[in-house]
């Protein structure tokens, strides 16, 4: 009866269609993927700028950890107020103030082409691209010198990309220290990398020998340049051991920081 | 109503529970059983999951058009999945990144589909919010189960607290390397669904076939 059926409100109508009709299997379809994209998006919206300063907090906890400087009673955004943020022009060795420090993140993960270069030799496994301007951190001593500077590293291991930083004193050979930040590696072997006995090994080790040869090896025996040069390989994995040992070779020498840490060396960064 | 709600609550737990005896849900724990805090927080996201796509779909179940039903189901799941994978990263940010992929994996899970397609679309909607919730739980205990042999036998820690000092970290434990790996809970689960069986010969399957005497000539 149509005049019975105006009288019932629009919702009442709908709810009493029979549920296998055409016209109400395409509003179920409709009106439930408004509803759920509404609340998905919400969710997102929402909860994005607490999910961003996680982000950033996890990667300032690893920068202030692989520095050495990392206590968990000061205030991560406090302490890490010590650390001079700088992109880095690695074909120049030089900082560059063509970039935002606020948006370099952003665009370096947007893999913008204003600051990625094709690869001719890809030994870190990095997928044929690399990013030729990178944010490095500069640690100031007492007197307004450098103490520490901070370089992001990455590569790829066994099964995934290593992704982590290089601490090196001021005279840009010695190492204090090295993290990974994202790996996934095998638990239990490759995974190790994030063993702190592991990660002090690097404390003290050598980049280069005198005359400038890169000599920084990961294998199972010290190279002919001695232990000063030689990290012990994980046991059980060479293949993440390997990925390790290519990635620190790749990105101290000349493709990528060799120029900035020439002119560390020289004493003409400051 | 045949059950009550505390035996909806209480049978998912060994009786009738989604691992052991549906055989649901195997894959996710594969992957997240090799620490218990990475299991928990796995068993919360999918105890939750489960209760709330249960009864929002039990809620809407005389209005979901049967052609359809399965995607309808499977837009709440997801939907739901993403919010508490946002919550993850927002509120528990260390333990997102462990888990990273395996919480978009909750839609998969057999478990949460399984009830609203063979439990929510016929119950009403707190009976099918309980009974996600043991379901949830049931999947949770043998989380938790087998975890702390991984975890144990394969890290030396418990909730990662030393509990045996490996050799790595110049204790006397050697590690078993092998439970680290997904493939060890299979070993694990399959030792215990033995040992269940053994004790409740009920939930013992029926042979689907029957092998025949040969006639003596």
């Amino acid at each position: 009866m149509p005049e019975a059926n105006e009288q019932k409100g629009l919702i009442r109508r709908f709810l009493e269609m029979p549920a296998d009709s055409v016209s109400k299997t395409v509003i179920v379809a409709v009106v439930l993927c408004l509803v759920a994209s509404m609340v998905v998006s919400a969710a997102a919206v929402a909860l994005r700028p607490v999910q961003e300063e996680n982000k950033l907090r996890d990667k300032r906890v690893n920068i202030l950890q692989v520095a050495g400087v990392y206590d968990p009673s000061v205030p991560v955004n406090e302490a890490f107020a010590a650390f001079e943020p700088h992109v880095l022009d690695l074909s120049t060795g030089e900082f560059t103030d063509q970039f935002d420090i606020e948006t370099f993140d952003q665009l370096a993960a947007s893999g913008d082409p204003a600051i990625v270069r094709a690869l001719d030799e890809d030994p870190a496994g990095l997928g044929g691209t690399m990013q030729v301007y990178r944010m490095v951190y500069l640690l100031r001593d007492d007197q307004g010198g450098i103490d520490k500077v901070i370089l992001p590293i990455e590569g790829y291991g066994l099964w995934s990309t290593l992704y982590g930083f290089i601490a090196l004193e001021e005279n840009g050979n010695d190492i204090f220290g090295l993290q990974f930040y994202q790996q996934g590696e095998t638990p239990g072997l490759g995974a190790e990398v994030d063993n702190p006995r592991w990660k002090a090994l690097w404390n003290g080790k050598k980049l280069f020998t005198e005359d400038g040869k890169l000599a920084i090896t990961v294998a199972k025996s010290p190279p002919p340049e001695g232990t000063d040069f030689y990290v012990d390989a994980l046991a059980g994995a060479t293949l993440t051991s390997r990925g390790v040992d290519n990635l620190v070779r790749f990105w101290m020498g000349e493709a990528g920081y060799g120029t900035f840490l020439e002119r560390l060396k020289a004493g003409e960064v400051d | 109503m045949a059950q009550t709600y505390r035996s909806q609550l209480i049978d998912p737990l060994v009786d009738n529970n989604p691992i052991t005896l549906q055989v649901l849900g195997i894959c996710s724990a594969l992957a997240v059983t090799s620490s218990m805090q990475v299991a928990f927080v796995m068993a919360l996201a999918v105890t939750l999951v489960t209760a709330f796509s249960s009864m929002f779909i039990s809620m809407l179940r005389n209005q979901i058009p049967s052609s359809i039903r399965i995607i309808v189901q499977m837009v709440i799941i997801a939907s739901l999945v993403i919010v508490v994978d946002q919550l993850l990263k927002a509120y528990a940010y260390e333990i997102s990144k462990t888990l990273s992929v395996f919480v978009g994996l909750i839609i998969t899970n057999c478990i949460v589909m399984g009830r609203a397609e063979a439990f929510a679309m016929k119950n009403p909607p707190i009976a099918s919010f309980i009974d996600g919730i043991g379901n949830g739980l049931g999947y949770g205990l043998l989380l938790m189960v087998v975890s702390v042999f991984r975890e144990l036998f394969g890290s030396g820690s418990l909730f990662g607290i030393t509990i045996l000092p490996t050799v790595n970290n110049g204790g006397w434990y050697v590690p078993n390397g092998l439970l680290l790996l997904p493939p060890s809970a299979f070993f694990v689960i399959g030792l215990i669904i033995w040992g269940i069986r053994t004790w409740k010969p009920g939930q013992v399957e029926e042979r689907e076939y029957k092998i025949q005497t040969v006639e003596a000539h």
